[in-house]
């Protein structure tokens, strides 16, 4: 029978777990800090959650509030920066998208994430009018994720190709790609109808074909490059000018760097 | 748009002339000036820039996706090819995110030899800036100087780990070798080198060099306003008159013991921001002088002690039959730190050098999301580069110091 492989995520598993191993869980403190508070008071409405997890204060908040609660973050507790944003994909588990906003308040060196949890198939509201460094990191959540994000000005691929078909992060895309991807190139270039003659692409950096004279020789089976594979043993002359005899003068090795 | 086949190649200028008399160009991805593989689409008007469009992902690995497929140490020398001038540094962002997350905190050496080796890759990475900057706005002479010294602090490198470009000369819980014998003289040689260079070398070169002044002043102007709102961090920051660096605000490590000074420069010019590179320089070199005399006050332990996430000392597995078998449980699984989540910024040479880990238990990170600097400086071209002069195109990309392999992953 053939093994059962989830097909909702294909990443890698840790091939054997303890039975009685029980996962703990980072701490999530209350929120205690001076500064914190303000800010969960400013944005009290808004927020599901909120605990401090690693000295980062984590805001709970539902996907259309986001432009709403980071404006407030922005103008009223000072948080300048938006230093990264993404999203973490759980739609084998919940059919969601959890997506996070890592704000930075220069002034008083606090950090707080805004997360909230987002349908598959929704999109986000864009909050480029705020933080510009949103148009690049938005363009590479959908680009890694294919989340919708609206009312963002260029919304386009950015480190895959235009033409790419499935979004690379997602739990269900393989590490090595699928078919699409395997035979991107050949079909870019020379077309579907020389897959057969190129064939798949070696992945195996270590392969060696013993019957490939273009990029193998056997030492003393030698033929010229491309001819037939012979069991033949050849009786090869070298000439002295390619020879170098390093033994006769021996090379000098220096106590220190010049 | 072009689309490219076997029966209509690629034309570099499709547009070459267009109607309303604008000519679309690419910069890149081949060009030397592009510090690798960016592509950068301008739009001119005779030689003025009207729009910019930096298209990257030529050096897209999918080093995130490799991240959740790789458990946290089989990860660490993949971050090698990050920032791959300063390796060290990316290696010490990983690190420390995971140790955060596992709640570990490196022995007093380990951490002492850490900073060492921060500060020295700051040196390496703001040579190698110098160099090609300078190189890019048209001085040769300052890039042949300048890879001298670096090629001493990758001997340095060298002597430590084995290797100069990609180090993994950090691991999770601590570092992997203590200092070599006579490393710490040399790196006091190579401090007491790199100094005098500085001053006799670059400033006298460069500072107030009037070709170098007539195309640095001025050009690149970013106001603060803008570096905020475009995720600016580390020099493009503090180039703008944001006194921000997480050493010193957020500090890690030894920062909170060592006397440094944060420069800042309020030119907003790539002038201001060179004049920036060489004063944090000079820090670095400060910290360096401190860090020497704090090796010797520290005991030798080198990892952290946490038989649950790391390995015992090599003595210990060879020795010890525990040790051992624990060691084989991580070798062949891989920790498993608790579930949660954590990001964890740090100062790289090229700024805020940030790893978000979602754990859910498993020895697979659940998802990796590495903030590169780089990557939001290239995003900001688009908007500086909007009205400048294409002589100016060059210098505004040096200034920024993007590294492409943090900016594609």
């Amino acid at each position: 029978m053939r093994k059962y492989v989830p097909k909702d995520n294909v990443q890698k598993k840790a091939y054997y777990t303890d039975r009685f191993h029980v996962v703990p869980r980072v701490p999530r403190l209350a929120v205690e800090d001076a500064h914190f508070v303000s800010v969960v008071n400013a944005v009290k409405a808004d927020i599901i959650e909120s605990y401090v997890e690693i000295g980062t204060l984590v805001l709970h908040i539902k996907p259309e509030d986001n432009f709403k609660v980071i404006k407030a973050l922005k103008e009223q507790c000072g948080y300048t920066q938006c230093s990264e944003q993404s999203a973490v994909d759980y739609l084998a588990k919940d059919n969601e998208f959890e997506l996070f906003w890592q704000l930075l308040n220069v002034s008083e060196a606090k950090r707080v994430r805004v997360v909230c949890r987002l349908a598959n198939g929704a999109a986000i509201e864009s909050i480029e009018p705020l933080f510009k460094s949103a148009n690049f990191a938005e363009r590479e959540m959908f680009d890694m994720f294919g989340i919708k994000v609206n009312n963002h000005p260029f919304l386009k691929r950015i480190l895959m190709p235009d033409d790419w078909e499935g979004h690379p992060l997602l739990k269900t895309y393989p590490l090595h790609g699928d078919e699409f991807a395997s035979w991107y190139e050949v079909d870019k270039i020379f077309g579907k109808e020389y897959r057969d003659i190129i064939g798949p692409e070696n992945r195996d950096p270590s392969k060696i074909e013993r019957e490939d004279t273009k990029r193998f020789s056997r030492v003393g089976y030698e033929v010229p490059f491309g001819a037939e594979y012979s069991e033949e043993k050849q009786e090869i002359e070298y000439s002295d000018t390619f020879l170098v005899d390093y033994n006769k003068k021996p090379s000098k090795i220096l106590d220190e760097r010049r | 748009m072009q689309v490219a086949n076997k029966l209509s190649p690629f034309f570099e200028n499709l547009n070459f002339e267009r109607d309303d008399n604008t000519m679309v160009i690419n910069f890149g991805p081949q060009h030397p000036s592009a510090h690798g593989q960016l592509r950068l689409v301008l739009e001119l008007e005779g030689e003025q820039v009207v729009k910019a469009y930096p298209d990257i992902g030529y050096l897209h690995r999918g080093i995130e996706k490799m991240a959740e497929n790789m458990t946290y140490n089989e990860f660490l020398p993949t971050t090698d090819r990050l920032d791959y001038i300063a390796s060290t540094s990316n290696n010490y962002a990983y690190a420390l995110a995971v140790e955060k997350l596992l709640g570990i905190e490196a022995p007093r050496r380990a951490q002492v030899i850490r900073t060492m080796l921060l500060e020295l890759n700051r040196v390496i990475s703001h040579l190698f800036f110098i160099a090609t900057h300078a190189l890019d706005v048209g001085a040769m002479s300052v890039f042949l100087y300048a890879f001298r010294e670096r090629e001493f602090a990758m001997d340095l490198m060298e002597d430590y780990c084995g290797a100069r470009l990609t180090h993994s000369a950090v691991r999770i819980g601590g570092v992997p070798l203590d200092l070599p014998k006579g490393w710490l003289e040399n790196l006091a040689t190579f401090c007491d080198k790199v100094e005098h260079e500085l001053e006799h070398t670059y400033n006298a070169l460069l500072q107030e060099n009037r070709i170098w002044k007539m195309r640095l002043e001025d050009v690149g102007v970013i106001s603060a306003e803008d570096a905020l709102s475009w995720g600016c961090t580390g020099p493009m920051l503090r180039g703008s008159g944001v006194k921000y660096d997480i050493r010193k605000e957020e500090p890690y490590e030894l920062y909170s013991e060592l006397d440094f000074d944060i420069p800042v420069s309020d030119r907003c010019d790539s002038y201001g921001r060179y004049r920036l590179y060489m004063a944090e320089m000079k820090e670095s070199i400060k910290i360096l002088r401190q860090l020497i005399p704090m090796y010797s006050k520290t005991e030798p332990q080198l990892m952290a002690h946490a038989p649950q996430y790391i390995s015992a000392p090599k003595e210990e597995i060879m020795t010890q039959n525990y040790a051992l078998m624990q060691h084989f449980v991580l070798v062949t699984q891989g920790m498993r730190p608790p579930r949660g989540e954590v990001y964890v910024p740090t100062e790289s040479p090229k700024g805020e050098l940030g790893f978000y880990i979602k754990s859910e238990g498993e020895p697979y990170a659940y998802r990796l999301k590495c903030r590169a600097p780089s990557f939001f400086h290239t995003g900001l071209l688009q908007e500086i580069l909007v009205g400048t002069y294409i002589a100016d195109v060059v210098t505004i990309i040096g200034s920024t110091n993007i590294v492409f392999g943090e900016v594609d992953r």
